[in-house]
């Protein structure tokens, strides 16, 4: 049995708005193995992007307790929630949030930027890598302005790629993209959790979850799904039965 | 190692933006330039008008023999012949406060060349009676120490004088005139100076050397007075003091003793002086402000905008690991880039703008020294507090919050 990578125990998050108490997690528990592509689930007002801001370390649980790759994330200071989103994840965003005007290699370089450990030329390497992982080798030095949509999110998968992260987390990673591209940037995870990676993925698309290999579904702030996707569809071969475009 | 890779980050950021780096600076550039140059423009005016009272002689300094009183009649103070050349060579020798002196006899008579005559008085002095009186020579020099030592017969005449015993036009430089019968070389010629401010006609006047006029003319040893002037006119009241310590001490006189001199500054013309460059150094203070208020809240905004605007980068680059103190240290190198350059680059418009002011508007500037610093300081820390101040705030937002930032 491959080992968890992810804690979590009795999970709570409340937030107060004026004199009421919102709960927004009221209590969940599980665990993602490595290796694991797992996608949580739910509605609005589910309390999914309440999970991931925790899971991603952007915010802190009220109670229970959360553990990434041995460090118990609960009582870290600010500094050192920084320094594990440095380390440790991989952040991908619905809207990319690449830095304008700055071509794809220095993109991808970011993240190294704020880690003292590695040097220029590592860095350059890696990033070269990276770009090379999701298909983008031949437009190291284009500026997000120059890339279509999907390479644009291939270039934030790159730069969530670089600091070899014990998981990478999206956040509905394919809603600003079309189907065609959405199964192409899907094929790649697919292609990347292939190579051991593990992926985190939270979504309201339905679709999105036959790719993955297990799903959890939330809902007011609790699990109420969690199941293994013994039917993993392929991305790549859904993308084969779209009708062809004629470009 | 970290420290450098901020710095890259930071130079990276004002590279790649270069229309918000080159707005951001203008606001700079242009706040330290009007300084400046305002500044200049004031310092020069304020220059010209001060030079233009003390052209008027108003750092002058007088000191005659007191009046004396002979049973009961008081004596006119000419009578007395109590200042002498070693009070004039003790002041000269003991004030701090004087930056020229000059021994003056004076006496009437009769400037005759030619046929042509003219009542005048001449004046005995040393070379610089002109800096005292502030005035110049249209033509020809004036006579030099080496001929006050020697009682030369030279002579520098006002322009009435020329005026009258000159009537044919000629030139006076190098004649020979006469004084009272005492044959003197005309060796230059007064600039027109006009009438003071009791009628009396300052260019009917000839000058010569005090020894001359002592031994030549008036045949006798003491002075009628001394003339000097004072440092700046905000010293004369103290050169004034100064002044008559030096002559008690130099005339023997006791605690009890009343002066047997008098020592008088150009009260009116000081207080006028001293009024009017007050007036204008409020008036600077006051440009200086407002120029400087207004240039702080334009740099002010435009960093605080350009910061603003760039919440969600900040958001970014804490969600991939960026620390809160990497951000700011980040945003501290971009506005410390930005004021410097701009200051710097602001100092060399504002000089250059003085410059055009100076040479094609002919307009009196002068660059102040403490202008340039102070605009500079001002401008920088502005730039640089409001650089970092809105960074600090967005630092401190939670990493979604900032990435949510529209």
């Amino acid at each position: 049995m491959s080992k968890a990578i992810i804690k979590i125990e009795d999970l709570k998050r409340e937030f107060t708005m004026g004199t009421e108490t919102v709960h927004a997690l009221r209590g969940i528990s599980f665990d993602i193995k490595e290796g694991e592509f797992v996608t949580i689930m739910g509605s609005s007002g589910s309390g999914k992007s309440t999970m991931l801001n925790i899971l991603g370390c952007l915010d802190q649980p009220t109670s229970g307790t959360y553990e990434i790759d041995g460090v118990r994330v609960k009582d870290l200071s600010r500094n050192e929630l920084a320094t594990i989103r440095n380390e440790k994840i991989g952040f991908i965003f619905q809207s990319y949030n690449l830095l304008a005007r700055t071509s794809a290699i220095e993109n991808v370089e970011l993240p190294l930027l704020y880690n003292s450990k590695v040097n220029s030329e590592e860095r350059r390497e890696r990033a070269i890598k990276a770009l090379e992982m999701v298909g983008l080798g031949e437009r190291l030095h284009h500026t997000p302005s120059q890339l279509s949509g999907g390479q644009q999110q291939r270039v934030a998968i790159a730069r969530s790629l670089v600091n070899n992260p014990v998981m990478i987390l999206a956040d509905e990673a394919t809603g600003n993209l079309d189907t065609r591209t959405s199964y192409e940037i899907m094929a790649l995870f697919q292609e990347l959790n292939k190579q051991g990676i593990t992926i985190t993925f939270v979504t309201h698309e339905p679709d999105i979850a036959t790719f993955s290999s297990r799903t959890i579904v939330l809902k007011d702030g609790e699990v109420m799904q969690d199941y293994e996707n013994h039917n993993i569809q392929s991305a790549a071969n859904e993308l084969a039965k779209l009708p062809k475009q004629d470009d | 190692m970290r420290l450098l890779n901020l710095f890259k980050i930071a130079t990276k950021a004002i590279i790649l933006n270069k229309t918000r780096t080159l707005l951001t600076m203008l606001g700079i550039i242009i706040g330290v330039a009007s300084v400046i140059a305002m500044l200049a423009i004031g310092e020069g005016s304020k220059e010209s008008i001060r030079t233009t009272i003390s052209s008027m002689g108003s750092n002058m300094i007088t000191i005659k023999a007191g009046a004396d009183t002979r049973g009961g009649v008081r004596q006119e103070a000419s009578v007395m012949e109590s200042l002498t050349l070693s009070d004039y060579k003790a002041i000269k020798a003991q004030s701090t406060l004087l930056s020229y002196s000059t021994p003056v006899v004076e006496g009437k008579g009769q400037v005759i060349n030619g046929s042509s005559n003219w009542p005048s008085s001449i004046y005995g002095v040393n070379p610089e009676y002109l800096n005292i009186k502030v005035v110049d020579l249209q033509s020809g020099s004036m006579f030099t120490d080496a001929e006050v030592q020697t009682a030369s017969k030279v002579a520098v005449i006002g322009q009435t004088v020329v005026d009258n015993i000159f009537p044919d036009g000629q030139e006076p430089v190098g004649q020979m005139i006469r004084f009272n019968n005492i044959p003197f070389k005309v060796i230059g010629v007064l600039e027109k100076k006009g009438e003071n401010t009791f009628g009396q006609d300052q260019d009917d006047v000839v000058i010569a050397p005090y020894t001359t006029v002592q031994k030549r003319i008036l045949a006798i040893d003491h002075l009628n007075q001394i003339m000097s002037s004072a440092i700046s006119e905000e010293e004369a009241p103290n050169a004034v003091l100064e002044v008559s310590k030096i002559l008690r001490e130099q005339h023997k006189l006791t605690d009890s003793d009343t002066d047997d001199f008098t020592v008088r500054s150009m009260e009116e013309l000081i207080s006028t002086f001293s009024s009017t460059s007050e007036m204008l150094t409020i008036l600077l203070v006051a440009v200086a402000s407002i120029s400087l208020l207004i240039g702080g809240i334009g740099i002010m905004n435009i960093m605080y905008v350009s910061v603003k605007e760039r919440t969600k980068e900040i958001g970014l680059r804490m969600a991939v690991g960026g620390k809160g103190s990497d951000i700011l240290m980040q945003f501290l190198i971009e506005a410390i880039l930005i004021s410097i350059t701009g200051g710097v680059l602001g100092v060399l418009l504002g000089l250059g703008a003085t410059v055009f002011i100076e040479k094609f508007l002919n307009w009196p500037t002068s660059v102040a020294m403490y202008s340039i610093v102070i605009s500079f300081a001002v401008c920088a820390v502005t730039g640089i507090f409001f650089g970092w101040y809105p960074a600090r705030k967005a630092s401190a937002l939670d990493p979604i919050t900032a990435l949510r930032y529209e």
